[in-house]
C-alpha cells in the first residue's frame, strides 16, 4: 500500500494517524477465521473491510438459522423437558 | 495512547457469555409458554427468539459499547412506538482525492460505508471507532452463535 501519506493528509481535521488504522485492521484480520488461517502478512485493508463484512453477513444468517430452529424445537419440547435443559444450561 | 485492557478482554467475554446465556434461557421461556397454533404465530415466534437473542446480547454487553448502545436504543424505540421511527443522517462527506490513489481510496471507503451498515450504530462513527467497535461486535456475534448451537443441541437430545 503506497497511499498512506496522502491519505493522512487529507482528513486534517480528525487526528488520526495511519498506525493507529493499520493496529485495528490487523486486529480485525486476526478475528476472521478465512484470512488467519492463510497466515499472510500482506493482506490489503479493503480486503479485510470486505471479508469483515461477508463474515458478519454470514453471523446474521447463521442466527436467523439458529432462531429459526430453536422456534421450531420449542414448540416439539414440552415445558417440563424445557425446564430441565434450562436448569442444565444455567450451571 | 489508548490502550485496550488486552488481559481482562479474554475473562469480559466470558462474562458477556453466561449472561447472555442466562438472559437469553430466560427469555426463551417466557415464549415457550405460550403455544402458538397458526402459522402466523409460528413466525412471530421465530422472530421474538431472534430478537430475544439479539436484546440478551446487547444486555449482556451493557451501554460499555456503542454498538450495544445503539441496539438497546433501537429496540426501546421500537416498543414504544409502532410506526417506523428512523433517525435518518444525510450527512455524507465528500472528499477530494488525489488521482493516483483514488481507486484504492474509494474501494476502501465504499467498504468501510458497506460496514456501516452491517454494524448497529455505525453510521454516525468515525473510522477508528468503526473498526473498533466491529471487532468486539464480531466477537459477540460468535459468541451468541456458539450459545445458540450450544442450545439448539441441548433441545434437540
Amino acid at each position: 500500500m503506497s497511499s498512506r501519506r496522502s491519505r493522512s493528509r487529507q482528513s486534517g481535521s480528525s487526528r488520526i494517524t495511519d498506525d493507529q488504522i493499520n493496529d485495528l485492521v490487523s486486529k480485525l484480520q486476526q478475528l476472521l477465521p478465512e484470512i488467519r488461517d492463510r497466515c499472510s502478512d500482506k493482506v490489503s485493508a479493503s480486503k479485510v473491510l470486505q471479508e469483515t463484512c461477508n463474515y458478519i453477513r454470514n453471523l446474521h444468517r447463521e442466527v436467523d438459522d439458529l432462531s429459526e430452529r430453536l422456534s421450531e424445537l420449542l414448540a416439539t419440547t414440552d415445558t417440563a423437558q424445557a425446564a430441565i435443559i434450562r436448569s442444565l444450561l444455567m450451571q | 495512547m489508548n490502550n485496550p485492557r488486552r488481559l481482562s478482554s479474554s475473562c469480559s467475554m466470558t462474562n458477556i457469555k453466561s449472561r447472555f446465556t442466562h438472559g437469553f434461557l430466560r427469555a426463551l421461556s417466557r415464549i415457550n409458554t405460550r403455544k402458538p397454533s397458526t402459522t402466523r404465530e409460528i413466525c412471530k415466534r421465530f422472530l421474538r427468539v431472534k430478537l430475544a437473542a439479539d436484546a440478551s446480547m446487547a444486555s449482556a454487553v451493557g451501554s460499555r459499547r456503542a454498538w450495544s448502545r445503539a441496539m438497546l436504543l433501537k429496540m426501546r424505540l421500537r416498543r414504544r412506538t409502532c410506526r417506523d421511527s428512523r433517525i435518518t443522517n444525510d450527512k455524507k462527506k465528500k472528499k477530494k482525492m488525489s488521482g493516483s490513489d483514488q481507486k484504492e481510496e474509494v474501494n476502501g471507503i465504499r467498504k468501510a460505508e458497506e460496514l456501516r451498515g452491517l454494524v448497529p450504530g455505525g453510521e454516525s462513527m468515525e473510522i477508528c471507532k468503526l473498526l473498533d467497535e466491529t471487532a468486539h461486535y464480531i466477537k459477540c456475534l460468535s459468541t451468541q452463535v456458539k450459545v445458540m448451537t450450544t442450545i439448539a443441541d441441548f433441545y434437540s437430545l
